[in-house]
Order: C-alpha cells, then structure tokens, then sequence
C-alpha cells in the first residue's frame, strides 16, 4: 500500500500527453461500438413498424423494400378486424390490475408479520416461504390446472388472479428486506401511542415503503402483462383471451401475413413503450433492486 | 421415566404441562403471546397461499408420476412405469439435449453479450442513459410480441436478418424453417433480450471501488488485468447470480419457442425442448400423470446443474465487495 502510493505522484506527470489521445481515442471507439449495437437492437422495431405500413406488394418485394414508398393503414384495418386489440386488452389490463393489486397489498402483509413484529416461528416460516420460490411453476402446474378445474375456475380469470392474493414469495422477500431497514423507533413510539400493528402497518410502514411497493407493483404488472403460459393453460373462449394469447393464435392462423401480424405486434408493443419511457426510473432502480442488492 | 410416572398426574401438573407446551409456541409474557397472534394474522395468507397454491400441487404432483392419470381418466397407480417409460422415450431424450444445447450456448452468450454493453455503458460516455434504454428496450417488450416480429426478422426472403447478411456475400440459412439453425435462431432471439442482465451487471460495475482501480493503474497494471483482477472478482456474485438464474430459466424455456414454432418444437423437432415437451405431454396428448413425471426428472435435473456449478465456480466467487 504504502509503495503504492509513493509512485501514484511520481507517475501521472508522465502519462498525462498520452492520457488525452488515449481518451480520444477510447470515446469514439465506444461510441462506434455502442452506436453499431445500438442500430442491432433497434432494427426488429423498425422493421415491425416498417412492416405494417407496408403494402402487400412491398412486403413481398424482393430485395426488400427498407422505407416503404407508400404507407397504408390497410394492415392494421385487416390485422383489428381479426384481432379485437380493445377487447384483449381490456381483458389483459383486468388480470394485470387485480394481480398488481393482491401482490402489493398481501406480499406486503405477509411482509409486515415476518420484519416488524417479534415471534416464534417468523425466521423458519421466512425459510419456508423463500424455500417455495425454488418450486417451478411446471411442477405444479399440471395439479394446479385439475384443482382449478375442478373448483370450476378455468376458463376464468381467478386462477391468474387469485394465488397473487395469497403472498408472492419473491416480493416478500424485497418488501421484508425493505421493511428490515425501517428504523423500530417508528413502530415502538405509534405502540406507546396505543396504535395496533394494523395501524402501524398501514399508516406508518407502507407509505414508507412507496418505492420498493412502485418496483414491486410494477414487475408484478409485467409479469401477468408477459404471462403465455399461466392463459394458455387456462383460457380456452377467445372472448376470455390477453393480448399475449390472442397474438400467439393469431399468428399461428396468419403465419404469412406479415403485414397484419406486424400491426397487430406494433399496437400491443407500442403502449409498453409509451409506459417504459415514463416509469423508467422505477424500471432500473426495481431491476437493480430485484436482481441482487434486494 | 421417574417413578412419578407412575402415579396418576394432578390436575395441577397437567396444567402446568400445558401452559409450558403453549407458552413455548406462543410465548411466555403477554405480550410475546400476543406477538404471536399478530405475527400469526399478518403472515395467514401467506401460510394458506402456501397450502393451496404450493404444498398441495406438489403433493399431487408427486402422487400423479406414480399414475397412470390423464385429464379424462383418474389416476391408478402405477409404480415407476412413467419413470420407466421416460427413461426409453426418445423424444424425452431429444428434448433433453435441445435444452442442453439451448443453455450451454445461450448463457454464455447472453452473460458475455451483458457485460460487453454494460462495460461500455460503465465508460461514462455521453448519451449513456439513451443506449441504456436502446439496449433494455427489447427485455420489456412483451415475449409473444417480439417473437413474432422475429419471426418476420427470422423470414429467409423477406426478413431483414439474411439481407443484412447478403451486404457482406453470406448467403443466410432458412433460420426457423431450417432443422440446423432454428435453435441458433431462437438462442439469438434471447441474446437480443438480455438487458435485464445489462442492467444488472452495470449495477455491479458501479460497484467496484474506483479507487482501488486507480490503485492498479498506478501500479502498472494495463486494461486487460486491471478488468481480470480488479474488476471481475468485484463482479463475480453478480455473474454466479446470472449463472445460475440462466441456468434455472433455461430449463424453463417456452414462450418463444411456443411461439416461433407453433408449438411443435419443429422443423423435424429441432426446438423441441424439455419444456415444451412437458406441456404437450399435458395439455395434448392431457398425459397427466407422465407430464408429472418429466416434471419431477426435469426438477431433479435443474437442482443437480444448480449444485454442480455452485461446486465449480461457487468457491471462486469473492463476497467482499457486496
């Protein structure tokens, strides 16, 4: 250590000159690279927005057409007539509400009685709920469809709503984390106060806890939003449909038909978009949040 | 046993027994009991969740891969006749080796992909927070959507992925529609959503103390070892956390190709992988108890790659920077 930093005022003197150009340099080779990986990403939505402006003649145009030469709505008047979007998406946004809203209010619940009160049984009940996160859902999932089938709720939305009432796991897992670092003073002055731990937690703790429930809240959201396989097993009267599963029939029928198949993608991804660009802090802090610091 | 044991107990000491019974579970002050009952309340619906939603479809599914249950038939017990079967199923095996060929590729791929965007990004060049939205753009996309512009990406003629191709004089293979390329395709529809990961590795790069860099630097050390020394033992939780969460959703992948391949896991079931081939199982052919079978060899699988590579790379991880 010591030796180190005996050298560190000797040498910068030295490097500065070649420091700039190596700068220089180092800024537009990123930028380049960054820009090339950029322009990757990016071409499967501009070719799905192209796509769906494309005339049919466009679209089966060889070598292909980059900027179609006329756009046309016509794909997106064909692809809506087959695909009812307002419909799906109403169905969609009752799933994903109602799933936001149980895994907020019971993970945080459950999350309370495991952080904020002192009992026996909390730390191996804590074990026991992380230990089911390892359970993948295609274990259950067989079980699950005959239980909820035979409790008539297929063909339903409460099989996609109803578990989410009951604690997701992950999420007690963050809120408890979170609820851990609230400092005890704040319960143990309300308690003095004659407040009940109901109080506590809905007064006190959750308007604390807004941004851990905004990151769960969110992914929750995304969750059921991205969810194929929990409607595929499920839903079977395309009335019932989400935008997911109507989209995946719909292009299991028009395999071909990129023209609508690319409206049909532009109106469903378009909106998470819209909504990314606007809740975009939330996103990266829930990522990081979520994906290890939790 | 005393010789007390003998005699018949007193009321009193049965009391005694009990409130020591309750008081274990329940606490001894009032107030530790009524803890109890609050942790109790708060916690009910996870405890039932867990009854409901996980304890008893694992049970049943456990009981159903000893049966010869279908959606239609009620199970009838059958030993480890599905096991069995599955041992000599060859499309089980096929489905195996898919997925393997599907994560041995993939993982690797998606982590290096990651931590390149993430390297850069971590340069603090400008407009960082626009690439950063480029490249997480794809991740939260929903599945089913991107798959299907990929699907037109993915088209031999039309698609722009083999025209791009053709600029540079490579003739580019029938992608989906190929039995050698459709997995290579569906492992580049995943490279191209890992973002998450992006975000999570950049995380971990701003992590690493700057000054311990500087320090390397001034000891001489080039961009090469300072990135193998310095930065990748700061960073390697957060690479066995991609690891294993690659490995686990890996043996979990579905939507895309359920999507891309109409569910048949073609051409010629070059896509067909364990996941899928545990739906079809069920939800198909409604082989119910088979399905839980494959579930279970499947779980077995998973648990054991977990733990292989918390053996080869869990000793090489270095928690002090966390």
């Amino acid at each position: 250590m010591a030796v180190a930093h005996r050298t560190a005022h000797a040498l910068p003197a030295r490097r500065r000159p070649e420091g700039v150009w190596q700068k220089l340099v180092e800024r537009i080779v990123s930028h380049t690279v960054l820009i090339t990986f950029s322009v990757i990403f990016m071409i499967p939505f501009f070719w799905m927005v192209s796509g769906s402006l494309k005339t049919g003649q466009d679209l089966n145009a060889f070598p292909v057409v980059w900027f179609p030469k006329t756009l046309t709505l016509e794909n997106y008047i064909a692809g809506l007539q087959v695909f009812p979007f307002v419909r799906y998406l109403f169905n969609t946004l009752v799933i994903c509400v109602f799933s936001m809203i149980g895994a907020v209010l019971s993970s945080s619940f459950v999350a309370y009685g495991l952080a904020r009160i002192e009992w026996r049984w909390r730390t191996l009940l804590f074990v026991v709920i992380l230990s089911t996160m390892m359970v993948p859902f295609y274990v259950t999932m067989v079980p699950l469809f005959t239980m909820f089938r035979a409790m008539g709720w297929t063909n339903t939305y409460l099989p996609l709503i109803v578990p989410h009432f009951f604690g997701v796991p992950f999420f007690i897992f963050l809120l408890r984390q979170f609820f851990l670092s609230i400092p005890r003073e704040l319960s143990e002055s309300a308690r003095v106060d004659g407040a009940n731990e109901l109080v506590i937690y809905w007064r006190i703790i959750l308007p604390l806890a807004k941004p851990a429930l905004a990151a769960v809240a969110l992914f929750q959201f995304l969750t059921s939003w991205n969810d194929l396989l929990g409607p595929l097993i499920y839903l079977s009267d395309a009335d019932h449909y989400t935008l997911s599963l109507g989209l995946t029939f719909f292009r299991a029928e028009y395999s071909s038909q990129f023209g609508p198949l690319m409206a049909a993608s532009t109106v469903v991804v378009l909106p998470v978009i819209v909504v990314f660009f606007f809740a975009q802090r939330t996103f990266i802090q829930g990522i990081t949040l979520t994906g290890m610091k939790g | 046993m005393t010789t007390t044991s003998m005699t018949p107990p007193r009321p009193a000491a049965v009391g005694a027994r009990k409130r020591r019974v309750l008081a274990s579970v329940l606490g001894e002050t009032p107030r530790e009991r009524r803890n109890f009952l609050w942790g109790l309340l708060f916690t009910s619906p996870a405890i039932i969740g867990l009854a409901w939603f996980t304890a008893y479809p694992v049970f049943m599914s456990i009981y159903y891969s000893f049966t010869s249950a279908t959606m239609v038939n009620p199970p009838d017990f059958i030993g480890l006749d599905n096991y069995a079967v599955l041992m000599s199923d060859s499309t089980w095996w096929r489905s195996l080796a898919n997925t393997v060929y599907y994560i041995v590729v993939s993982v690797p791929l998606g982590i290096a992909v990651a931590l390149f965007l993430a390297i850069l990004l971590n340069l603090k060049v400008r407009g960082q927070s626009i690439y950063r939205v480029i490249f997480y753009l794809p991740a939260i996309v929903p599945v089913v959507a991107s798959a299907v512009v990929w699907l037109y990406v993915f088209n031999p003629q039309y698609g722009v992925l083999n025209t791009v191709l053709g600029w540079f004089g490579i003739t580019g293979p029938g992608w989906l529609a190929s039995p050698d390329w459709a997995m290579p395709a569906l492992i580049i529809f995943s490279t191209w959503g890992a973002g998450n990961l992006m975000i999570i590795l950049l995380a971990g790069l701003q992590d690493v103390p700057q000054d311990l860099q500087d320090q390397a630097m001034v000891d001489g050390a080039g961009r090469f070892r300072r990135f193998w020394h310095v930065t990748i033992p700061f960073l390697s939780p957060h690479l066995l956390f991609a690891l294993v969460t690659g490995l686990i959703a890996g043996f979990q992948f579905f939507t895309p190709v359920f999507v891309l391949t109409n569910g048949t896991g073609g051409p010629a079931g070059s896509t067909l992988v364990s996941g899928l081939y545990l739906y079809q199982n069920a939800f198909q052919f409604f082989k119910v108890g088979y399905a839980s079978a494959i579930a279970w060899v499947l779980f077995i699988i998973v648990a054991l790659a977990t733990a292989l590579v918390f053996r080869l790379v869990g000793r090489r991880v270095y928690y002090g920077g966390a």
